[in-house]
């Protein structure tokens, strides 16, 4: 079971990235634009060089040549470069990807304490102010543009880990404190509440076990809401990761790095998510 | 309906007819320059004072908040009815569309939602008129926000192809087209119409996002992502708290949205 879970998700990566690729090529070649190239208006240069330049850009017309050229590549890891900052995308993601993958683990980080803390004192307490108070305060954050939540956060000089923990803070909250109340009222749970078990028992021994595979989905989903959430806050906050990486190649229409971006960034995400799934696989295993 | 749900209604209420009323209460447009008052602090004559080109903010925000509250339920409309043809045929027709068209789902689902989007904004060109950006920006919106609502029909059509009465009607001798349009497709119906709600402000926040990002509607037309650029510039919350109106009115649609959407994601559940 197990490892035909696994098996199923390298497929499906697998396929993503052909799939994607191919996709992101047609689009790449689809675009407006892309037979344009400013070189050719360079009045330095020749006929013979303007018409080899044209020459050049005549192989990539083919969808197919187009996509294969670039999967051989990308294989041996070139990844081509970039058009508007003229450097490698190899060396552009390797430069700041770290960046990222720290705002993104401290934003998680604090997202998920603040949430659960949050959820579980509610579970516990169950009184109907508290829990009114935190879902509405969970509720205001949601209404919140996360761009917005950038902007305020370089407007307080707050660091940006903490604007990605509250952009992705109230959809763990929400999700999380429905579970927890779920559970806190399953007749077992109740049962072991009115024989007098402890709060700590009845959480690590009953709650838990039955709420885990749920919050490992969950887990996988923030990493993909943390890295949406990376692209406002480093292209607002001027954090030169890459979510601004991503940005500034949107506005520079530059297509080659955003189509790189993009296959990395679904990669991550369907990587956490099978992560995430084989996991709970796991977890429910033992648990059975 | 409790009182909070009241007073959502009202608030919607009133936010929608006063933008729609814009050609009423800001007759000189919102593009329309006063240049010897750039970025003027609010007045008798500008009620939210100017901004750095010298236009009306009152007008501005009167006609970006009809833009965005127009074009986000059309975008939800759009977005709707593509989940109900990808997800609800595929969830219909099972085996392996279902599959494939839930493997597509999955795909898009894992992407986050605003690399999405920029990513397919890009693809664009960004350079256009005003009000082919609108459309683009919305449509873009309607386009790619189906995935969601499509897991959730493909699963509810699923339940329903071995449903009695669809067997029965199969069985009746009835053709799979008319069986999935007059028997299945009304079925979906408060799963479509609670979609639709849930979408609006998700639509409404993500075209916020893209124009604080310069990726959404153009200058000069005004849309709220347009409008909360001007955050950008403040050094403090309290030197220029007028400007903060846009977000004020986006968070206050929203979160009458949220509340008034309460029963309708039960429905959902």
């Amino acid at each position: 079971m197990l490892k035909s879970r696994i098996a199923g998700h390298a497929l499906a990566l697998i396929a993503t990235v052909l799939l994607g690729g191919f996709l992101s090529a047609t689009l790449v070649r689809l675009a407006p634009g892309f037979d344009a190239d400013e070189q050719q208006l360079d009045p330095h240069l020749s006929a013979e060089s303007v018409q080899a330049l044209r020459a050049a850009r005549q192989q990539d017309h083919n969808v197919w040549r187009f996509y294969f050229s670039y999967m051989n590549r990308a294989v041996h890891g070139d990844l081509g470069t970039s058009l508007a900052l003229a450097q490698p995308v190899r060396t552009l993601l390797r430069d700041r990807a770290p960046l990222t993958l720290r705002l993104l683990a401290f934003g998680l980080g604090l997202a998920w304490v603040a949430a659960m803390s949050l959820a579980l004192t509610a579970a516990w307490l169950r009184i109907s102010t508290y829990d009114a108070l935190t879902t509405m305060v969970s509720g205001t954050f949601l209404c919140i543009p996360a761009a917005v939540l950038a902007l305020f956060s370089v407007l307080w000089n707050v660091p940006g880990s903490l604007a990605i923990a509250l952009i992705v803070f109230p959809h763990i909250y929400r999700y999380a404190r429905n579970l927890l109340a779920k559970s806190y009222s399953l007749p077992h749970i109740i049962t072991a509440r009115a024989k007098g078990l402890g709060e700590a028992r009845i959480l690590f021994w009953h709650v838990v076990p039955a709420v885990a595979p749920q919050l490992l989905a969950l887990a996988g989903v923030s990493v993909s809401m943390a890295v949406g959430a990376a692209i406002p806050v480093e292209a607002l906050c001027g954090l030169p990761g890459v979510g601004q990486l991503a940005w500034q190649a949107a506005m520079a229409r530059d297509l080659p790095l955003l189509v790189n971006i993009t296959i990395l960034v679904t990669l991550v995400t369907l990587l956490a998510n099978s992560g995430a799934d084989v996991i709970a696989l796991m977890v429910r295993g033992q648990k059975s | 309906m409790n009182l909070w749900r009241k007073l959502a209604c009202v608030a919607l209420a009133v936010v929608v007819c006063t933008s729609l009323a814009a050609n009423w209460l800001a007759p000189a447009g919102y593009e329309k320059q006063y240049r010897e008052a750039t970025d003027a602090p609010p007045s008798h004559v500008h009620w939210l004072g100017t901004d750095e080109l010298g236009r009306d903010r009152f007008a501005r925000v009167l006609y970006g908040t009809r833009i965005s509250l127009l074009l986000a339920p059309a975008a939800a409309l759009l977005s709707t009815l593509m989940a109900a043809f990808i997800g609800g045929l595929a969830g219909y027709l099972g085996g392996i569309w279902a599959r494939l068209a839930m493997g597509v789902t999955d795909l898009f689902l894992s992407l986050p939602w605003l690399f999405l989007l920029i990513t397919a904004r890009a693809f664009m060109p960004l350079n256009v008129a005003p009000l082919i950006s609108v459309m683009v920006t919305f449509l873009l919106l309607g386009l790619l926000g189906w995935s969601t609502a499509a897991r959730v029909l493909c699963a509810t059509a699923a339940s329903l192809r071995s449903a009695d009465f669809v067997r029965q009607a199969r069985a009746a001798g009835l053709s799979g087209t008319r069986l999935f349009l007059i028997h299945v497709m009304p079925n979906l119906k408060p799963v479509l119409y609670a979609q639709f709600w849930i979408s609006i402000p998700v639509f409404i926040l993500s075209e916020a996002n893209l124009g604080i990002l310069g990726l959404g509607v153009a200058e000069p037309m005004p849309s709220w992502g347009s409008l909360l650029r001007e955050l950008e510039g403040l050094v403090s919350v309290r030197e220029e708290p007028w400007k903060f109106v846009p977000l004020v009115l986006l968070v206050v649609v929203v979160m009458s949205f949220q509340l008034l959407l309460s029963r309708q994601e039960e429905v959902l559940a």
